[in-house]
């Protein structure tokens, strides 16, 4: 992470990213095409269950983990940078638990309503 | 810009945690050494992850909550070359082709780094068009859906009315943003082929002089643009 910077960033910056050998791009390539075809194959040997949930999440991550590393160069970034990028998007996960209560009750709320109507339209009459 | 202040800058800069620190409660700048152009990219590129987030989570919500069952994305989207229909093949392969459109890229950012003119154009050039047949392969999908399977942003007759409406607006804005990718891409290959970033020649559209920083830049957006599929990949296509 060290790395001296003077008023000219950007002079440094190319200097810096010479340094960068072009084999590490190449065995990142490799690498994402191999989790790729894995991510596929989950579906193509259709595993089912929580099974199919932990693969496709996991070779998501290390995919999206190897791009934003690697190729999006966050690795060679200062602290201050990173965790402007990657911190405010953690509060998604506020907005997906939100979601997931909100589309708890809708369902429910539907299951109770088109059960009514189901009732409703029934040719027995309902005693009151 | 003055040289003074960033030059006191220099002297302090710690790494780790510390530096974090230093960096956010110092003068002027929080991100020393980082070109604003790309900090301004990142920024772009945050706000960007929030819309795609909130797609994927309303995505989410609406595919929990409804009583219809969800089309099989491994049926609706499998192709036949003559055979039996393979699962999903369609998708693998703009998947794959995105990738490599990745990889081209990541290596012109660098060759754009050795001021190596020429590896830098082709392989843009390469990226710009592995893009639009991403785009092109989108084309032929979408029409497929449209068109065969009957599929509407408020209904089709696999299933739940919400596929139509989520595969739509998600996929159609990832396609928007690899459409204006290869845009810039084709653009930055003819001032990178013109010599335009070795002799800093003020551009058209900003009328600042650019340099092979401006490669780099590019290339952050065009692996966002495949870092949002691999998000979709999963969670739409997969799951």
């Amino acid at each position: 992470m060290d790395q001296a910077v003077d008023g000219h960033g950007g002079v440094v910056r190319e200097e810096e990213a010479i340094q960068h050998p072009l084999g590490i791009y190449f065995k990142i390539w490799i690498l994402l095409f191999v989790l790729s075809a894995m991510s596929y194959a989950v579906d193509y040997f259709q595993v089912q269950g929580y099974m199919r949930w932990f693969l496709i999440l996991f070779f998501m991550v290390l995919k999206a983990g190897l791009i934003i590393a690697v190729f999006m160069h966050m690795v060679w970034e200062r602290l201050a940078m990173v965790y402007f990028i990657l911190v405010p998007p953690a509060l998604l996960l506020t907005l997906v638990a939100i979601g997931s209560l909100e589309a708890d009750w809708t369902f429910f709320q539907r299951g109770v309503y088109f059960l009514k109507e189901l009732i409703i339209s029934a040719p027995a009459p309902v005693h009151h | 810009m003055s040289t003074e202040t960033m030059g006191s800058d220099s002297l302090e800069l710690k790494s780790g945690l510390a530096g974090f620190f230093d960096d956010w409660s110092s003068d002027q700048r929080a991100f020393k050494g980082v070109p604003w152009g790309k900090a301004m990219m990142w920024i772009f590129l945050v706000s960007d992850t929030f819309i795609f987030g909130c797609f994927l989570a309303s995505y989410m919500t609406v595919r929990m909550s409804t009583l219809d069952p969800w089309p099989s994305a491994s049926e609706v989207f499998a192709l036949s070359f003559g055979g039996d229909p393979i699962p999903l093949i369609l998708i693998a392969i703009m998947t794959f082709v995105l990738i490599t459109s990745s990889g081209t890229m990541a290596l012109a950012v660098n060759y754009g780094y050795r001021k190596n003119k020429w590896v830098t154009f082709w392989l843009l050039l390469a990226t710009a068009l592995l893009g639009a047949t991403f785009v092109g392969m989108q084309v032929f999908e979408w029409s497929k859906l449209i068109f065969e399977e009957g599929v509407r942003p408020w209904g089709n007759p696999m299933g739940a009315a919400q596929f139509g409406s989520v595969f739509f607006m998600v996929t159609g804005f990832h396609g928007f943003h690899v459409s204006i990718g290869v845009i810039f891409l084709f653009i930055f290959s003819y001032k990178v082929a013109r010599g335009h970033l070795e002799t800093q020649q003020a551009g058209w559209f900003t009328k600042r002089g650019g340099n092979y920083e401006e490669i780099e830049i590019l290339g952050l957006y065009w692996h966002f643009v495949d870092l949002v599929w691999v998000f979709i990949f999963a969670f739409f296509y997969l799951w």
